[in-house]
């Protein structure tokens, strides 16, 4: 790929966001919640990388963390080659206008007692020193850009349909010329004719202002449209990173392959004869993850190892990363272990 | 595509400062007309003007001397009681009769209604200032919640007469001596409520907080930068208005009933001072004889809270633009 030679704009380390659990009467700390555990990805400038998964599997956690809106666990983000992963939320402040995010739902992100003007404005009032007229002509200028009337300026969140809430909040995350945008599920609370038109209108202004995102979705047609590349998180980890023609042709994971047996499937004929992969049991606790890997409850392909040791998580071809032991070296004797195992598993060797 | 961004972005000179010029409404305008709207809120506003009026320009009309004595024309009846009573001892000069040491009660009512309407806002206002402050820092500041919750709980479990006792036994004569005898009472019986009755409001604001910042508007403001300060003046504390409106209203009420209790035990007010709930103790054993005694400045106190509560109602409606429809 011609990725792995441009520079990378976020780059993320082993990021762990474990949330604690209190419980008993003395609110004693009885565990975690391993929401997101171990994840690593680089963002490259101007591209957009989707992120893919189940709901409750850590996106929006891992996006959020992201962005340091949490205070990480362990780990590392670096953006445009500084290093935010342990920084304290004050000192913090002078990298936001870099990084913004798009809310997934529209309605809960804006503040109901703030003018749209307002709205839009706030992050001018924080990082700027523009005049209140620049500041008016700033807003209009980001409306017309999101496609808002400007004579809706006035008005409250609560007088605007779902699209055009969520137009407002795409305002507002542009408002400080920002290099980086976390797009949180920004269409899953919209319909379906409405999620075009944001999606287009994101494409659009990625172009126009050379944006970078982290586009956060479980709706895979839709990523397959936007994104150029693609991770897919399972139970707080990330278990295939792949450019976006690549995975969807030839997903090597389990997981992913299953997860793209599910899309839907428009033409009936061809709906008819594709087989789905029907996944067994639950996603397990990510407060009790198993052991090994996080996915061997459920895989169709399990071997013995997967129960005992957990995939590294590496380049199995270039520009393309998975966690499974169905592609590492100790595979050849897992294999012989686990026998016939399936089809699947020596047509990925071949590819290897 | 390009085609498609062109559209999105007009150019920048065409004719829309002008429709943006026209735009520009005040808000408190929009306020003021949802306020208009709501009848009882009007009604409550007339009266405490009206009341307000009453008890601060009253005495200039009506400069009758409220601490008086005129024993010969003691317990004079109101002028109306002539309408079914012709024997009835009334006078055109004493309207509203006089009491049982022949004290004037329309002077007593004016006198005492400032007294009443001072304390009561001061004292509501010094509680919600508490009790904001209070819920607000431990409802954003996860470290002081647990502090702070649990001294709101100490002053909770306190017993509140016995404690004020206590305060207007120690504090009473340094404060006296310092500010002379009213403005020292006053100070004293302002605080002693202020303090002891913001706890209420501290614990419904701190609920509120808490789940107004897991909301994705400040989690938005966040990724902004904004800093806790202006976190909490601009999207906290507007969002938690109505629970805090609703316990001023409510705490006014018991701010000039908790001062009426405080005269009724004597540790109030000095005993020729009146104030509403002094004048209405004052007159409860004698009330079957003389009804009229209990029954305005009963009145006052009761139409005085209503309104205010009414008031309260209706500004929390105008205050909300989802209500307000615009």
């Amino acid at each position: 790929m011609l990725d792995a030679a441009r520079k990378p704009l976020v780059s993320v380390r082993d990021l762990k966001m474990h949330f604690p659990i209190y419980a008993g009467l003395f609110r004693r700390r009885v565990g975690e919640v391993k929401a997101v555990d171990g994840v690593s990805f680089d963002v490259f400038e101007g591209e957009t990388l989707g992120l893919v998964g189940e709901s409750g599997c850590g996106k929006s956690t891992c996006g959020r963390a992201v962005l340091r809106l949490y205070d990480i666990t362990d780990g590392s983000i670096t953006i445009e080659g500084r290093e935010i992963g342990q920084t304290p939320q004050p000192d913090l402040r002078p990298m936001r206008p870099t990084m913004q995010m798009v809310f997934q739902d529209p309605q809960a992100s804006l503040n109901p007692r703030m003018t749209v003007e307002d709205i839009i404005k706030e992050p001018l009032d924080e990082h700027t020193t523009l005049t209140d007229a620049e500041k008016r002509e700033k807003v209009g200028e980001l409306m017309d850009a999101v496609g808002l009337n400007r004579k809706f300026a006035k008005r409250y969140p609560h007088a605007f349909s779902g699209g055009q809430r969520q137009r407002i909040g795409i305002a507002r995350a542009l408002a400080l010329n920002p290099k980086f945008i976390v797009c949180d599920e920004p269409i899953a609370a919209l319909d379906v004719s409405i999620q075009a038109q944001v999606v287009n209108l994101l494409e659009d202004l990625q172009e126009q202002f050379g944006l970078t995102y982290l586009f956060i979705s479980h709706d895979l047609s839709m990523v397959r449209h936007i994104a150029t590349r693609v991770a897919v998180m399972y139970l707080g980890k990330v278990v295939e990173l792949a450019p976006r023609e690549g995975l969807y042709a030839d997903p090597l994971h389990p997981y992913t392959n299953a997860l793209l047996s599910a899309v839907p499937e428009p033409d009936p004929s061809l709906a008819r004869k594709s087989e789905r992969i029907i996944l067994q049991g639950d996603v397990p606790s990510p407060s009790n993850p198993p052991k090994g890997c996080n996915f061997c409850t459920r895989c169709p392909s399990v071997m013995d190892i997967c129960k005992e040791v957990e995939p590294d998580y590496r380049e199995v071809k270039p520009g393309r990363f998975v966690a499974c032991h169905l592609f590492n070296e100790i595979n050849d004797t897992a294999s012989q272990m686990a026998g016939t195992e399936d089809k699947k598993s020596t047509n990925k060797e071949k590819t290897l | 595509m390009t085609d498609v961004s062109q559209q999105i972005q007009p150019p920048l000179d065409p004719v829309e400062p002008a429709a943006l010029t026209e735009k520009p409404r005040n808000q408190w305008l929009d306020v003021w007309d949802q306020f208009r709207s709501h009848k009882g809120a009007m009604a409550g506003l007339i009266f405490l003007i009206f009341i307000t009026l009453f008890c601060a320009f009253g005495p200039l009309i009506w400069d009758v001397d409220p601490g008086k004595l005129d024993i010969r024309n003691k317990d004079v009846r109101p002028i109306y009681t002539v309408l079914w009573d012709g024997d009835a001892k009334v006078s055109w000069a004493r309207p509203m009769g006089t009491d049982h040491l022949g004290r004037d009660i329309m002077a007593n009512l004016m006198q005492g209604g400032r007294i009443s309407l001072a304390v009561g806002w001061t004292a509501m206002v010094l509680a919600i200032l508490i009790g904001t402050l209070v819920g607000v820092l431990a409802g954003y500041f996860r470290r002081l919640d647990w502090g702070l919750m649990r001294f709101t709980d100490l002053v909770l479990s306190l017993p509140i007469l016995p404690l004020l006792l206590v305060m207007m036994l120690l504090f009473r004569d340094p404060l006296r001596a310092a500010f002379g005898p009213e403005t020292g009472i006053f100070i004293l019986i302002v605080t002693g409520i202020g303090i002891t009755s913001w706890m209420q409001t501290a614990r419904i604001v701190r609920g509120d907080v808490m789940a107004l910042k897991e909301r994705e508007f400040v989690l938005a403001a966040r990724s902004i930068g904004t800093p806790p300060r202006r976190m909490i003046t601009r999207h906290v504390l507007p969002n938690v208005l109505s629970p805090i409106m609703v316990s001023a209203t409510l705490g006014l009420a018991t701010a000039i009933i908790t001062e009426s209790a405080l005269s009724f035990l004597g540790l109030g007010f000095p005993s020729d001072f009146p104030t509403w709930g002094k004048i209405l103790f004052d007159s409860v054993d004698r009330m079957v004889a003389f009804p009229e005694r209990v029954l305005w400045p009963g009145l006052a106190i009761s139409l005085t809270v209503l309104a205010v509560n009414y008031i309260g109602d209706g500004l929390r409606d105008a205050l909300d633009p989802r209500i307000r429809g615009m």
